[in-house]
């Protein structure tokens, strides 16, 4: 199978500017400021490229979003937050392959003529950092950075901005927000970055790994790319699988790869033959599936078909043993720590759906709790200015939805028949 | 100008107008917390939900802009369900301490739990997350973070309108409080503001603290006294007593806010009160009736006049009087008294501060109605006192109990050289402890009339109440005078007044208090 991003990630030299530009790298860059601008969008928009984030946004029309005019400066903002539990997929790219990730902000950045592009990068990602400045510097030094680069006599400023350490800085307003030194709470929308985003400038944000695929589709062509997918996901993902499996880890596949055989082939199947209870598939925020749901092909639409997400294609394996309850309570506890507050429904909706979970995990779950948390979740999704109430609700209602006999029982026979355990 | 429909009702409005300002005026009230008219939209209680036509989620009527053909529904089982449950989060930790809350009677969260929740709370006692209560964070407001909705509209008061910034929100999640930060307390001079814009009792005054149930109070309609910029206001009172101000909205003026020392101006009509006619006969203090005492001041300055002449008559008019009260006053100065010697000044005692939002250094109502009803201030206010210090002044009638900027040690001294002195006050003060007859009037909560403004807008204020005691009403008191001169006065309060002044003088030509009505009017340059 043709790779995308991990062809030379085992390579220790690729990480430094001289290994990876011994791979060929930056040469796509040579290429893009040779190319009128549009046709480097229009590779984008063949590419089907879709924005790695979460959401699964066409990248070419989201870069059409920005204004036609140039009379204000634009900016792109790179997110590098990778806050959603299950996810390490981009963690990839920055330590293994961060020239990747600066050759795609060069060419993204000479194509839509904007000058300034800041990477937030979450906290906890101090390593992560670290390697990234040290590829952001060799890029300048090398010329393919700051001013009048390659020659072209464009400019292009990169700042690697760190984060604190909060999930919801992840999502694009907030991040913006949190990039401008305020608190890091989601925007109301409309206005969308594009119009009016970091520093009040139209503003592109775009996920760490969509951006490193960019150099690949300018090197081969948008319809190469599309095409090592399927129908309306062009080229591979990262996908990453953690949980007991022979092999965990983080996996560049084809977009139309079951996933199925993403957990019995790729990541080895489970450990020890364990049979498998549930899997997250995308991200702790993405409904949960059952064993028996996994058969189907990971791309975005066929996985919205049976009512989940491919999200961030971080698979959580979950195996049969594990309380599905105590797993539920735990996420509920991410989320309620997660939201930043400001709307009421995830504020609050958050923290007692955290308090309903924690109960009935204990055994000291009422009757009605079920019901309870389905109607909560009914008030806090698609009631909020950002997606992490929806986030939050979507685990709970599916946990609910599949495996309802083991929240029914927790609350009948007062404690937890798992032992508490996962 | 896009036209919708709002719970079938068809309403056309202009480009940019939000479905709950649309709404408004087909007469549907959308429920909303943190949506403030004169602040920036935030969006985040979300309560405002409504049903678009063709928008799968429910939208924030707050900030969602009409388009043409928009159909809204703000009364399906959707949207209730949805505002009820949005009002459920924000009560579950709240302490439901109402029996002991200020806000209590005018607080978002009882009207509309009255119209969306009457439910029975589904929330564990033991559940609920305590914060801080009784926190007083400086200015005129205490803070109960228990009590408060997260509805940020403090915060964005704090960002937009004073700059200041002194509140933020603190933690995440349920824990979310609102708090200044460590050691910072509220420093602008429109604090008390957050307890009015504050939509629970989370922000409320300390000054009117466990004073009284809001729904024994009475409201009317009225004008700040503490300066020129004649802040639109509603005092509020029970009985004969005045217990606090509130802004009233008015773009051209004060948008939604007046000031922290205007606020507390209202305490004048309580405190300090003249409330009952007395006389001074040698050095003591002697009560007098109104029978007595008014022909008693014609009388003196009658005499005054012709024993000594006009010029050894004066009269120094108070800026804190009505245009109405000011224009028979220079009346009675010309034409009873028939003296040149009258005069007023806008300097009073304190420090004259301003700023570039609302306060102003002049601190009175009604300088620029005096000047306009043709009474001097400046160098014939100066010229004036100069007589007063050289003696030449016998007989003096005296508004207000302030002279000028003088301190009281100076007034004192320069009253002393008038052998007879009328005043005509509501509060005691320097001027009355020296004045050989004082006339108590009353308190701008017990009279009406208009103010001019800085900018030269008339602007109503009405009476509360009766005056206190036996202060009488100032127009009332000045035709007695009047009579007494030998006039044949037959005004019949306020409205007959400005009926004639705005026949006669030339700003205020053709004015009318139908015309002036709640928010006043220009006069004319
Ligand atoms: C609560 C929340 C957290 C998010 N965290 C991340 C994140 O850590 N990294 C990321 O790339 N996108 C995150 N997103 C999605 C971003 O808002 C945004 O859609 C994305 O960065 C766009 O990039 P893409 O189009 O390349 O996917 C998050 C969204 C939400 C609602
Ligand atoms: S949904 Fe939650 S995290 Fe998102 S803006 Fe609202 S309160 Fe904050
Ligand atoms: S203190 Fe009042 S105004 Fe401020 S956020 Fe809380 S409820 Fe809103
Ligand atoms: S600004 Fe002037 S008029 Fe307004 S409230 Fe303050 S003192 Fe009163």
């Amino acid at each position: 199978m043709e790779t995308v991003l991990t062809t030379h990630l085992a390579d220790d030299r690729y990480r430094r500017i001289d290994g990876y530009r011994g791979s060929g790298g930056y040469e796509a860059l040579r290429k893009a400021v040779s190319m009128p601008r549009e046709s480097i969008v229009e590779e984008v928009r063949k590419a089907n490229l879709r924005g790695r984030g979460g959401a699964g946004f066409p990248a070419g029309v989201k870069w059409g979003f920005l204004p036609k005019d140039f009379s204000r400066p634009r900016v792109l903002v790179v997110n590098a937050d990778e806050g959603e539990p299950g996810t390490f997929k981009d963690r990839l790219i920055l330590t293994r392959g961060p020239h990747l990730l600066v050759e795609g902000i060069a060419i993204t950045c000479y194509a839509l003529a904007i000058h300034s592009a800041y990477i937030y990068i979450r906290g906890e990602y101090v390593l992560e950092a670290r390697i990234l400045e040290e590829a952001v510097a060799e890029a300048y030094a090398a010329g393919f950075l700051g001013k009048d680069l390659l020659g072209s006599g464009f400019d292009l400023d990169v700042t690697v901005h760190r984060g604190a350490g909060a999930y919801i800085c992840g999502e694009e307003t907030s991040t913006i927000n949190s990039l401008e030194g305020k608190r890091g709470w989601p925007r109301l929308k409309p206005p969308f970055p594009a119009s009016v985003g970091a520093f009040g400038l139209p503003t592109l944000v775009n996920n760490v790994e969509t951006l490193a695929d960019v150099p690949w589709i300018v090197a081969n062509g948008g319809e190469r790319f599309a095409a090592l997918g399927c129908e309306k996901n062009g080229g591979t993902r990262l996908v990453g699988v953690s949980g007991p499996v022979e092999r965990p880890g983080v996996y560049e596949l084809p977009a139309n790869v079951n996933l199925r055989d993403v957990i019995y082939d790729i990541a080895g199947g489970l450990r020890g033959g364990k049979p498998l209870k549930a899997v997250i598939p995308g991200g702790s925020s993405t409904p949960v599936l059952r064993a028996e749901e996994i058969d189907v092909t990971f791309d975005i639409e066929s996985m919205a078909k049976i009512g989940t997400m491919a999200g961030t294609s971080g698979v959580i394996v979950i195996p049969e043993g594990t309380c599905m309850v105590r797993a539920l309570s735990v996420l509920m506890n991410f989320y309620a720590h997660e939201s930043c507050g400001q709307c009421s429904p995830c504020r609050e909706g958050t923290g007692w759906l955290r308090k309903i979970t924690g109960r009935i995990e204990a055994g000291e779950g009422r009757p009605g709790d079920v019901e309870l948390i389905l109607d909560l979740c009914d008030n806090m999704m698609g009631r909020t200015i950002c997606a992490l109430a929806d986030a939050a609700a979507m685990p709970a209602q599916s946990f609910i939805w599949k495996f309802r006999e083991e929240f029914d029982r927790h609350i009948a026979e007062r404690k937890c028949p798992f032992g508490n355990s996962f | 100008m896009p036209n919708l429909t709002i719970d079938g009702l068809a309403v056309g409005v202009p480009e940019g107008t939000t479905i709950l300002a649309a709404a408004k005026q087909v007469g549907i009230h959308i429920p909303h917390y943190c949506y403030h008219t004169h602040l920036s939209i935030a969006g985040n209680c979300r309560m405002c939900l409504v049903e678009v036509e063709k928008f799968p989620k429910l939208q924030t009527a707050c900030s969602t802009v009409v388009t043409e053909g928009m159909v809204v529904r703000t009364d399906t089982e959707k949207v209730r369900k949805a505002v009820t449950g949005v009002l459920e989060f924000l009560l579950i930790h709240h302490p439901i301490d109402c029996p002991i809350c200020d806000q209590a009677g005018e607080c978002g969260l009882q009207d509309y739990y009255m119209v969306y929740g009457l439910h029975r709370s589904r929330y564990a006692l033991e559940d609920k997350v305590h914060k801080k209560k009784v926190q007083d964070i400086g200015g005129q407001i205490v803070l109960d973070a228990e009590r408060c909705i997260l509805c940020s509209r403090c915060v964005r008061f704090l960002d937009e309108v004073t700059g200041t910034r002194e509140l933020n929100f603190f933690q995440r999640g349920d824990h979310s409080e609102i708090s200044i930060f460590p050691g910072r307390p509220l420093d602008n001079n429109y604090t008390g503001n957050l307890a009015d814009i504050c939509p629970v009792g989370a922000l409320t005054s300390k000054d009117f603290r466990f004073k009284c149930r809001v729904w024994l109070l009475k409201g009317v309609e009225s004008i700040c006294t503490g300066c020129a910029r004649g802040c639109n206001i509603a005092a509020h009172f029970k009985g004969d007593i005045l217990y606090r101000y509130k802004p009233r909205v008015n773009d051209a003026v004060n948008r939604a806010w007046m000031c922290d020392f205007g606020r507390l101006e209202y305490k004048k009509a309580n405190d300090a009160r003249l409330l009952a006619p007395f006389v001074r006969e040698g050095g003591r203090e002697k009560s007098a009736s109104w029978g007595a005492i008014v022909p008693q001041v014609a009388l003196e300055l009658s005499r005054a006049v012709e024993r000594e002449g006009a010029d050894a008559v004066a009269v120094i008019a108070s800026p804190q009087s009505s245009n109405e009260e000011l224009y028979l006053v220079r009346r009675i100065a010309a034409d009873r008294l028939g003296t040149k010697n009258l005069a007023f000044t806008h300097r009073t005692p304190g420090d004259g501060f301003s700023d570039d939002l609302l306060v102003l250094a002049d601190k009175n109502p009604n300088s620029r109605g005096a000047k306009l009803l043709g009474i001097p201030d400046g160098e014939a206010f100066d010229a004036l006192i100069g007589k007063i210090a050289a003696g030449r002044i016998r007989a003096l009638l005296l508004f207000g109990n302030v002279l000028g900027a003088f301190t009281e040690g100076e007034t004192a001294g320069l009253l002393s050289k008038v052998p007879f002195i009328a005043q005509v006050g509501t509060n005691t003060g320097p001027v009355s402890k020296a004045a050989h007859a004082v006339l108590p009037s009353a308190s701008f909560a017990e009279r009406g009339g208009t103010f001019t403004n800085h900018a030269g807008r008339v602007q109503r204020f009405h009476a509360g109440f009766p005056p206190r005691g036996k202060a009488k009403n100032v127009i009332e008191l000045l035709c007695d005078l009047a009579n007494g001169l030998g006039a044949d006065w037959t005004f019949t309060g306020e409205r007959s007044v400005f009926r004639a002044l705005s026949e006669t003088e030339t700003p205020f030509r053709g004015m009318t208090y139908e015309s002036v009505g709640a928010f006043g009017q220009e006069a004319a340059r």
